[in-house]
């Protein structure tokens, strides 16, 4: 069952990797967009610790 | 509109918003990828590559989407010079890259099965390739130069002179012979395609579009804090004599 839903009719080897990709992408944006806002968050602690803004 | 314009409210909008925001975000993914990997038929001539169809799409929609926000915002910095529309075009043009690179690949992924290539130079596959460069120049111009209020200039007159490229890529399927398929769904005669694919394709697109505005919102923040650390540095050199060499 499972092996037929993997290999998509054939297709397998276009449909995983597409969404595959997707998977790659849209989590890589979160990823990176989380780490620099840590980064600023941490920075502005640094600066102004009492600033509500800041880690 | 404009009282979102001041940073501190923007940054109160946020936090109210963003919850909201990745949980519609959560769900509209969930329920898209269930419907269209699970509960959705295969194309009587495509097969089961049509459900690149559910991530294909509304990558597309969103390409577009973020580029006519870009647009937009880059229309109000230029005539009404609200720094926060330079801010939130700066912080969606990384995502409409992304969107825009996920619609190339998976639509090249989705071409090769169906129409035994991977890449066309057909008006909608080359118009929207194009794009791309665009949000690449978009990102380029920002940075290029040392006075970033120029940067910020250049970057917002090259997003409006190139939104010219949103309805070519639109109508690209009507007005030349192209290998793409025409549209499907947003026509005027309504969607032409069964609820059973239609309603997966919706919920993707809802999904896609929440999980922009988190990172939107994300990205938009951590801009504004920049913004505040850089000014609070300025202060601190002021103050301290001892910094900058003084």
């Amino acid at each position: 069952m499972i092996e037929n839903f993997l290999a998509m009719d054939g297709h397998g080897a276009f449909v995983w990797p597409a969404y595959g990709f997707a998977f790659l992408v849209l989590g890589g944006l979160l990823l990176w967009s989380l780490r620099e806002l840590r980064s600023h968050e941490r920075s502005l602690h640094k600066l102004r610790p009492q600033d509500p803004d800041a880690a | 509109m404009s009282r979102l314009a001041n940073p501190n409210r923007f940054q109160k909008f946020s936090r109210r918003v963003l919850p909201w925001a990745a949980g519609l975000a959560g769900l509209g993914l969930l329920a898209g990828l269930g419907l269209g990997l699970f509960f959705s038929p295969g194309d009587y001539q495509q097969g089961e590559s049509v459900r690149i169809m559910y991530v294909h799409v509304p990558a597309a929609w969103m390409a577009l989407g973020v580029y006519t926000l870009i647009a937009l915002a880059s229309g109000l910095f230029l005539v009404w010079k609200y720094p926060l529309a330079d801010i939130v075009a700066r912080a969606a043009a990384p995502l409409g890259a992304g969107f825009t690179l996920l619609t190339l690949v998976t639509g090249s992924l989705w071409g090769k099965p169906t129409w035994g290539t991977w890449w066309v130079w057909d008006a909608r596959l080359t118009s929207v390739l194009i794009l791309f460069f665009l949000y690449l120049g978009y990102i380029a111009l920002q940075n290029a130069f040392d006075d970033g209020a120029r940067g910020a200039k250049s970057a917002a007159v090259l997003a409006l002179i190139g939104f010219v490229n949103v309805p070519i890529i639109k109508w690209s399927v009507e007005w030349w012979h192209t290998l793409h398929q025409p549209a499907s769904v947003i026509r005027l005669d309504g969607p032409s395609i069964h609820i059973s694919m239609l309603a997966p394709l919706l919920l993707m697109a809802a999904g896609f579009a929440a999980f922009f505005v988190v990172l939107l919102l994300i990205r938009v923040r951590s801009a504004l804090l920049a913004r505040k650390i850089r000014a609070l540095r300025l202060v601190q050199a002021a103050a301290d004599p001892h910094i900058g060499g003084r």
